[in-house]
């Protein structure tokens, strides 16, 4: 939602990151307020993906010009562990599978390194037990994930909901969520998205990363950018998103063309 | 001849054997007799031998092995950690020698000393002791069974299922002590046990543990086998374990290598009959120069059987671990269902690692899948980790830990798998 009284969580400034010497990102410009959702679509390939990537700090990505910062804060000099602690979240299109850790314990972990990073205080595993079954209710997951091996074994739509578990743990101030509906039947969508709207907030903001505009049917966002060659093409507000899904993205690349070539 | 590896040594460990009590039972002193006369006929094993390729024993010639004559009298808290309190039985050993004192069974069935509990089921042990670990090429399980005394034997009446594991507890307290740890379980029809050997050291000493395990399960059987190998940094470690599974019977093993300066642990198992099922996993997680060396073969010789495998190694600083996995698909062991994979995580550019899966299929309607893996960690998994908030060091500890813990993990024996994860995250913590 767009408030009056909003401050800036993410500003980028001609982005531009490349993967083995290929440019991927080619200048992105994106300033991103407090309240406010923002979805990214464009078709495969368009460097959508890539962009989630570079704000969390993948290592696999260099970036070579250009700013990111997160409430002042240059994120660009910071870790991915530091990205973290600062409030960035990256909920994965592919959540890594890691038998031998009780989710739990991962979970737990997760949440009191970057608690204590905040000053606040760590929980207990008994304290954690509690907590964390309460934020399970909100995306209607059995308890017995818990037990279970981080992701091991679990449906794509398992896997998202304890991405967005870990999302509602870690409190970020920017949750930034890369096709979190692909592998999502319907009613797995429905729940997924519920769990974003009811952590979307004032004091937050959301970059929905989307390759198809379904999602856009549960999770609303104020503004709709078009990413296709590495740049943010277009933006508009919700009603660009159905627009795409009836005329797809051809017409957006050539629009964008034409344009280039008048100011050309 | 050369003497590190010829007769000289290998004599030189038989100097006590002739000390050892004689048996009442005629066969058992001709089964020890046969294997002295093997023991002549064998040399040590070298890297020219294909099966030692990779494993270079000829450190453990050079130091001169001999027997305790006197057990050392261990109180009972100098082994409190190593207690399992699940536990329904157990024989403990110190040096090789039976330690009656810090030894119980609260079960109903025969836990007992091999050397005194022999007698009363001699018409049982005959058919197989010795039997199936053969020693006829096999220098080791020939001097272990040269040496055939103190052990531990295991039998589970039919349709018995044994409420808590039985721990065997081999304890190692003294430098240069050659012990021959025995063990035969035989689980007769429909039984059920789980059965704990565990070879722990009380000082960092080199010593020499040349172990020999027979597992016999009946049609129906179910046995479940975890090895532990914790012994000395500094200690040589061997044994042989071979495993016959008899009709629609069911063995799952579990196997770590924590310790020894060089450990060879070799197992087989043989599905002797139609619709056997094994699962045997291992963990080998080393450092420094320590060589674990792993050498498994499952040979299925009839038809419907299945067999599972998962082999990891964690290896750090300049360890060396050797994996050696034989598939034996015998002509008429149709439907044979059966996966073998060997992951291996190299920790540093020293470590090293020589992984071979080793497939021998002779019948045609089969179900084999294999695969090794050597690397490091995905970067994609360290990734996914650090963008939670963990540090890179905590993300790579964390994701070493769960490599290992995978297989800690199935360890049905609540107590000895805490107590192996703390073991893993300690050093796994970098």
């Amino acid at each position: 939602m767009i408030y009056q009284d909003s401050t800036t969580v993410l500003e980028v400034r001609g982005l531009r990151a490349s993967v083995n010497g290929i440019e991927i990102l080619k200048g992105i410009d994106l300033t991103v307020r407090t309240g406010e959702v923002h979805a990214i679509m464009g078709p495969n390939g368009s460097g959508k993906s890539t962009f989630a990537k570079v704000l969390a700090g993948h290592p696999a990505y260099a970036v070579t010009a250009g700013t990111v910062s997160l409430e002042g804060r240059n994120l660009l000099e910071l870790a991915p562990e530091a990205r973290a602690r600062a409030g960035v979240f990256l909920g994965f299109q592919y959540p890594i599978e890691i038998p031998g850790v009780a989710n739990s314990q991962f979970l737990r972990l997760a949440y009191n390194t970057v608690q204590a990073q905040r000053g606040s205080d760590e929980l207990d595993p008994l304290e954690f037990d509690d907590f964390v079954r309460e934020k399970m209710k909100l995306l209607e997951m059995n308890p017995d994930f818990l037990d279970r091996s981080v992701n091991e074994g679990f449906s794509g739509g398992e896997k998202k909901r304890n991405e967005i578990l870990q999302m509602a743990l870690l409190e970020p101030r920017l949750g930034i969520l890369d096709e979190t509906d692909s592998g999502l039947d319907i009613d797995a969508l429905r729940v997924v998205a519920g769990g974003v709207n009811q952590l979307a907030g004032k004091d937050n903001a959301t970059v929905l990363v989307t390759h198809y505009q379904r999602l856009l049917n549960y999770i609303v966002p104020d503004y709709v950018h078009v990413m296709d060659g590495g740049r943010i093409i277009k933006t508009g507000g919700s009603e660009l998103a159905l627009e795409l899904e009836s005329r797809g993205y051809d017409w957006v690349s050539a629009e964008y063309k034409n344009a280039a070539r008048a100011t050309a | 001849m050369n003497t590190a590896t010829g007769s000289g040594y290998l004599e030189s460990l038989l100097r006590e054997q002739p000390a050892l009590p004689a048996s009442p039972l005629a066969w058992l002193n001709r089964l020890r007799a046969n294997a002295v006369e093997r023991v002549g006929a064998l040399t040590v094993p070298s890297a020219r031998d294909e099966d030692w390729r990779f494993t270079d024993i000829s450190p453990l010639t050079k130091m001169p092995f001999q027997p305790v004559t006197r057990a050392a009298k261990l109180e009972a808290a100098a082994i409190e950690r190593f207690t399992l309190p699940e536990a329904g039985a157990r024989l403990a050993f110190v040096d090789g020698v039976f330690a009656p004192e810090l030894s119980y069974n609260r079960t109903a069935v025969t836990v007992a000393n091999l050397a005194t509990g022999a007698g009363r089921h001699a018409a049982l042990l005959e058919p197989h002791l010795g039997r199936h670990a053969g020693f006829a090429d096999n220098v080791f399980a020939a001097l272990n069974t040269a040496f055939l005394h103190d052990g531990a034997l295991i039998v589970v009446p039919r349709d018995v299922a044994v409420a808590g594991p039985l721990h065997l507890l081999f304890i190692a307290t003294q430098p240069e002590a050659a012990s021959y740890p025995r063990c035969l379980v035989a689980a007769q029809a429909g039984s059920a046990v789980t059965v704990i050997e565990d070879f722990v050291a009380l000082q960092e000493a080199a010593y020499f543990t040349n172990a020999v395990s027979e597992i016999v399960l009946s049609d129906n059987a179910s046995v479940s086998h975890v090895r532990v190998q914790r012994d000395s940094g500094a200690a040589f470690h061997i044994a042989n374990c071979a495993v016959s599974l008899a009709h629609a019977s069911r063995y799952r093993s579990v196997s770590v290598a924590l310790g020894g300066r060089i450990s060879r642990y070799n197992l087989n198992v043989l599905q002797a009959a139609e619709g056997a099922q094994c699962a045997i996993d291992g963990l080998a997680l080393i450092t420094g120069r320590q060589l674990a060396d792993s050498h498994t073969c499952i040979d299925h010789a009839w038809p419907n059987g299945v067999s599972r495998q998962l082999h990891k190694c964690i290896v750090d600083g300049s360890a060396h671990a050797v994996f050696n996995g034989k598939i034996l698909v015998r002509p008429g062991a149709q439907r044979t269902d059966s996966s073998q994979s060997s992951r291996n995580l190299l920790l540093t550019g020293k470590a090293r690692v020589d992984t071979k899966p080793q497939l021998e299929i002779f019948a045609d309607d089969v179900k084999c899948a294999h695969g090794a893996t050597v690397g490091q960690l995905d970067a994609e998994e360290v990734f996914y980790l650090r963008s939670r908030g963990l540090s890179d060091a905590a993300a790579r500890n964390l994701l070493t830990y769960a490599f290992g813990a995978e297989i800690i993990d199935r360890i049905p024996v609540a107590s000895l798998k805490q107590r192996l994860e703390s073991i893993v995250l300690a050093q796994t913590n970098h």
